[in-house]
């Protein structure tokens, strides 16, 4: 059997994102700035796409910039910004725990004069919002808070922690990564107070090479590619008009029957939970503290309804998901995007997670695609082979 | 497209081979052949004592170039500028032409060097090399001779045609591998093994590996590590088979029953066992490893001898008395250097015990694998069985 739980890494596309992308590649080809035909029907596609995006946030189609992924979203979002609006002051604030799409650009402006503050978080993986609060002062330009970990799964108030900065200091630039988010939860950048939204194609069973990120029609941005000014000159460079169409079906698909598939995910996930704290020497990692003992739903509510990150005791991450591999559950250790680090993870660490279980945690995560009968056996094979493994440590 | 339509090869050592020579020569041949064969259609041959690469009329220059510089048994290579005619105004055109392209500012100081193959060539080496010196001072008013320290010696040799060179680049050296039998190496993902060989590959010896696995406890990233580092070698070395072992369930074996300090030492022995078989079965005449004494645990000379005495065949340690930095020197200019640090872990790392022994007794250690009796053998049958074997090209 073959058990594909690296969700949060990649996902399968669908055979409708599938069939739209062919059709685009070998019958609709065409350049959107071209002026003929051609062109002019693939800048349908990009049309549609960016109108089904901006339906589902509940925005306008041209606040919707496309990117090459989540990574470049991240790096248009803030560098854009902290170029556009320099003269506000160039303070910034962030979480310990974001994606290193996030992090590497706020360092890289770190190393051209800007101030960042990092701002931890407790053991559940939720920022000290007061801290954040408290560092909010005059120069303070952009915030930076992601929705959901990559690696645990942990969520932030993004509503209400847009309410309070703004309350601080009213033209703070809110930045949310939602690459997590995005297809998971119902997400409003109006309503909840979002400026700059950043998604991505690959993590909601669309293709990989596109994701957007949304502008709020009153922030002005800079671009960081330049060239045949595209997309407003924001985004330079031909648009990928067939992964651009392939979003737009994702999106449209991720949100049909909404409640219905998350709530499947949540059960699973509570299965997942349920099941492998009862080994001995096993941390789930992530949970609210009221979780502890019962892991009742509402407490699992509480977090993102597809990643369990869980750390064994005695087993080397590594060894575990080959182990898994051989018996064809595929799982990552830590998070995927860092793995070919050999240091330990930033969010472990920050959550606190003893050194000795740094490196061994895993990291599963499921879609909506993910069966009861999948899981089930994933979980047999962990309880499986555990138990074997610890026979073989380092003494 | 480049002026240089051959090179001339220049070979030290094997130059020295008495009535061998043949063989060597016949050797570096095929290997300067394996080397330039994905390059295009080269003619090589020997000519009197001398090995010419003839190039094709759409050849890559530097591609040549950085081939010829991996075939070990080149001491040296001259690109050359060919001339059909050889009478003497068109040599002497030719090679006037030639210092312009080669040196537009034509201020040396030079000494021509000239051989005359074809010995029904009206004029003799010593004239043609005054008569040549002659006509380049009159062309050239900046040139200057200097018999005994010239700034560029300039080569004119007269076969059916006329070879004109001045440009000597230093080739690796070494003996032409396929001229002096066979080994198998021991192939982890580290940074030694693979230098190791190289460096017996560079004395002429063709090279199989054997690379241990430890599925799950190594990946298969770390087992494509080393076909990337097998490639590396086989650039220099030649093709060569990869005998990868699944070593797993010994590895297990040896935990289970063996006192944990001496882990790595027998399962060295257990490697050395293996790669002895197929070295046997491959006809080779010795196992090569990357050991250097005293850089760990098992490279203390009682370990080493710990590990040499389950095999009886000689084991070439090229590194023996290399310090690191030296061997990582060599790891940069073969280009295994980036390949060997990715970060995936090989079996010798996981099982390492916190204190190894580094002065095991032989005694001991032999007592302690009697405690492997009852199954060892049947896990050896199986794991020499299901070896998987890669060839490298």
């Amino acid at each position: 059997m073959e058990v594909y739980l690296d969700n949060s890494a990649t996902t399968k596309i669908t055979d409708r994102v599938r069939d739209i992308m062919i059709k685009v590649l070998y019958e609709d080809y065409g350049n959107p700035s071209s002026m003929h035909r051609m062109g002019v029907n693939a800048e349908k596609y990009m049309k549609e796409a960016a109108q089904i995006i901006a339906d589902s946030l509940k925005v306008e189609p041209k606040e919707i910039i496309f990117t090459s992924g989540g990574t470049e979203a991240n790096n248009l979002a803030l560098i854009g910004t902290a170029m556009a609006y320099q003269r506000r002051g160039k303070h910034i604030i962030t979480t310990r725990i974001e994606h290193p799409s996030v992090h590497q650009p706020l360092l890289y402006l770190e190393e051209n004069g800007y101030k960042i503050d990092f701002i931890p978080v407790d053991r559940t993986g939720k920022i000290f919002k007061d801290k954040l609060y408290n560092a909010i002062n005059d120069e303070t330009q952009i915030v930076s808070v992601m929705f959901v970990n990559n690696e645990i799964g942990s969520v932030q108030d993004i509503e209400e922690i847009a309410r309070e900065i703004k309350k601080i200091k009213n033209d703070i630039i809110f930045h949310v990564d939602a690459v997590q988010a995005f297809g998971k939860y119902r997400i409003h950048p109006r309503r909840m107070g979002i400026d700059l939204l950043s998604i991505s194609g690959h993590k909601i069973h669309g293709p990989k090479g596109i994701g957007a990120l949304y502008v709020n029609d009153n922030i002005r941005l800079k671009p960081i590619i330049f060239g045949g000014g595209h997309q407003r000159g924001l985004r330079s460079g031909t648009e990928n008009v067939p992964a651009i169409a392939g979003l737009g079906q994702a999106v449209k698909d991720i949100y049909e029957n909404f409640e219905q598939k998350v709530n499947k995910m949540y059960e699973l996930k509570q299965l997942i939970i349920k099941e492998l704290s009862g080994l001995d020497g096993v941390t789930i990692n992530g949970l609210p503290e009221e979780c502890e003992s019962n892991y009742e739903m509402e407490h699992i509510k509480m977090t993102a309804p597809h990643i369990v990150s869980a750390s064994f005791e005695g087993v080397r991450s590594e060894v575990l998901l080959h182990a898994l591999e051989d018996r064809g559950v595929y799982v990552s250790s830590g998070s995927a995007c860092s793995s070919h680090h050999p240091q330990p993870s930033a969010t472990l660490s920050a959550i606190g997670i003893p050194k000795i279980l740094l490196d061994s945690t895993i990291r599963i995560s499921i879609s909506e695609m993910t069966t009861e009968e999948e899981i089930q056996y994933a979980i047999e094979q962990i309880m499986d082979l555990v138990p074997k493994l610890r026979r073989y440590t380092r003494r | 497209m480049s002026m240089f339509k051959a090179f001339l090869i220049k070979y030290a050592e094997i130059g020295l081979k008495g009535n061998n020579r043949y063989l060597f020569e016949n050797a570096l041949c095929d290997r300067i052949k394996d080397a330039l064969k994905p390059l295009g259609t080269f003619r090589v041959f020997k000519e009197q004592g001398r090995v010419f690469v003839e190039c094709p009329e759409d050849y890559d220059y530097e591609e040549t170039v950085e081939a010829l510089k991996r075939v070990f048994g080149i001491s040296s290579f001259c690109p050359v500028v060919t001339v059909a005619d050889t009478d003497w105004e068109s040599l002497t055109k030719a090679v006037g032409d030639y210092v312009e392209a080669m040196y537009p500012d034509a201020d040396f100081t030079f000494k021509v060097f000239a051989k005359r193959a074809d010995k029904n060539y009206p004029i003799s080496s010593p004239d043609i090399c005054g008569m040549m010196g002659a006509y380049l001072l009159g062309r050239f008013p900046n040139l200057k001779v200097d018999v005994h320290n010239p700034e560029v010696s300039l080569n004119v040799e007269i076969r059916t045609k006329a070879y004109i060179y001045s440009v000597e680049i230093p080739g690796p050296g070494g003996m032409p591998v396929g001229s002096n039998g066979k080994a198998m190496l021991l192939l982890s993902g580290g940074i030694d093994s693979p230098v190791a060989g190289y460096m017996i590959a560079k004395r002429g010896v063709s090279v199989d590996a054997v690379y241990f696995h430890a599925p799950p406890y190594t990946s298969e990233r770390a087992k494509q590590k080393v076909i990337d580092l097998a490639k590396k070698i086989s650039r220099y070395a030649g093709r060569m088979k990869l005998f990868v072992v699944n070593f797993t369930d010994i590895q297990l074996y040896i935990y289970d029953q063996c006192p944990h300090d001496e882990l790595t030492i027998i399962m060295r022995r257990y490697m050395m066992r293996i790669a002895e078989h197929f070295a046997k079965q491959e006809n080779c005449l010795g196992l090569i490893t990357g050991e250097s004494l005293g850089q760990v645990a098992s490279q203390t000379m009682q370990s080493l001898a710990a590990t040499n005495e389950v095999c009886t065949m000689p084991v070439y340690r090229p590194l023996i008395a290399f310090d690191k930095k030296d061997i990582v020197e060599i790891a940069e200019t073969i280009d295994t250097y980036e390949t060997s640090i990715q970060p995936y872990e090989d079996c010798c790392t996981i099982f390492v015990a916190k204190h190894p022994v580094t002065k095991p007794n032989l005694k001991k250690i032999r007592h302690s694998e009697r405690k492997l009796e009852e199954k060892i053998d049947e896990l050896l049958e199986t794991a020499l069985k299901t070896v998987e074997i890669i060839e490298i090209e």
